[in-house]
């Protein structure tokens, strides 16, 4: 999905996948700070937005 | 061509005079050149309007499920090496029961794509089209050209690795090569070289004359939900406009849900009305699932399915 989501203009580093156990508070602490870090440095996404006001 | 068709209809017209088969699927002459249709013989007499041609762009393994149970005994279906390994795949997803399915192999002639026919003559009409060897005769009211075949293919043809059956119950005519030469690590996934911010132009660019009419949807033999995820209203997994992010959530997923399954067969890019290179979705996937897991779909009845198992050594790398 990564991979094909990436092949059709999707920025790598927008979309992420972890395995976290109900038992890992830290690990989840941890991916949650390192994702948001890397979706806010690649700004607003651009695509796949749907604009009410082009759609109605 | 025309003995092979001759055979078809010959071993048809003996299953069901013998009553081994209530039903054959085949393809018929269409009405307008180049485009035969499918066509169910239920009598021998009916079997006399089958043919083969390289004009037979649907996959008939599509015809095989979500037929209402007990409706119709054992049938009989023409299968070169895409529609077999097809059906393959069916068998393995348990959707029909090998000893339902008597498969007339035939080793693929390469299909032909009619809008590469159409472009070389425009403005004009086509009435006619015949075979004659290695060779396509288009004919119109004032004109009668020879093209080759080779020229005209349709574009997963070339890159074909399984031109004859990979199961079948009786052979329509001898094995022909495996393949046509073409390699399709060349053209797989074409927008693989292009920078993110051009693929997603590449992308939005192909599906914008997307008119959502799932026909590449109902031309899959995969795609055999009873209710199809853009069907569904409760929840609206997809919506409904012809939007960009509607259109490329429809694109998006219809190519993931073959992951591991697609056959290359084309009958999504040949059943488009909007001539959507709908292909070039599903071979990034196919070239994943190669390079990752090794694995061609539809070649062995025994292989499992990447996606329905687990192995330790399985690729990973994307899970943090």
């Amino acid at each position: 999905m990564k991979n094909l989501l990436e092949y059709v203009g999707i920025e790598p580093g927008r979309l992420h996948f972890s395995w976290i156990s109900s038992a890992e508070a830290t690990k989840f602490q941890d991916t949650v700070i390192e994702v948001t870090e890397a979706v806010k440095a690649l700004g607003p996404a651009q695509h796949m937005i749907k604009d009410i006001r082009k759609v109605a | 061509m025309e003995a092979v068709a001759e055979k078809i209809r010959e071993t048809a017209a003996k299953l069901l005079s013998e009553g081994k088969v209530d039903c054959v699927i085949g393809y018929a002459q269409g009405s307008v050149p180049m485009r035969d249709y499918p066509y169910f013989a239920y009598t021998p007499e009916e079997a006399q309007n089958l043919t083969w041609s390289p004009f037979c762009c649907n996959n008939l393994a599509n015809f095989l499920i979500r037929r209402p149970k007990g409706e119709i005994g054992k049938v009989a279906i023409t299968a070169q090496g895409c529609v077999s390994r097809s059906i393959v795949g069916l068998i393995k997803e348990n959707q029909i029961a090998r000893e339902d399915v008597y498969i007339l192999g035939v080793p693929s002639p390469g299909m032909v794509d009619r809008r590469k026919v159409a472009e070389r003559f425009p403005l004009k009409t086509i009435t006619e089209v015949t075979v004659d060897g290695e060779d396509l005769i288009v004919k119109g009211a004032d004109f009668e050209e020879r093209i080759p075949q080779k020229e005209v293919r349709r574009d997963n043809c070339y890159t074909c690795v399984q031109r004859n059956p990979v199961i079948c119950d009786e052979m329509m005519a001898e094995e022909g090569p495996a393949d046509w030469g073409g390699d399709i690590d060349k053209v797989a996934a074409p927008w693989e070289k292009l920078e993110p911010a051009q693929r997603w132009e590449a992308f939005v660019g192909e599906i914008d004359s997307c008119i959502r009419c799932y026909a590449c949807r109902d031309a899959c033999p995969l795609c055999y939900c009873h209710v199809c995820f853009v069907d569904e209203s409760m929840p609206q997994w997809c919506g409904k406009t012809q939007d960009e992010a509607d259109v490329a959530t429809f694109h998006i997923l219809r190519a993931f849900h073959c992951a591991g399954r697609c056959t290359d067969c084309g009958a999504c890019e040949s059943a488009c009305p909007q001539g959507i290179k709908v292909r070039r979705f599903t071979s990034k996937i196919e070239k994943d699932i190669r390079e990752l897991y090794d694995y061609t779909p539809g070649m062995d009845l025994e292989a499992t399915p990447p996606l329905s198992v687990y192995r330790p050594n399985d690729p990973q790398e994307f899970i943090k």
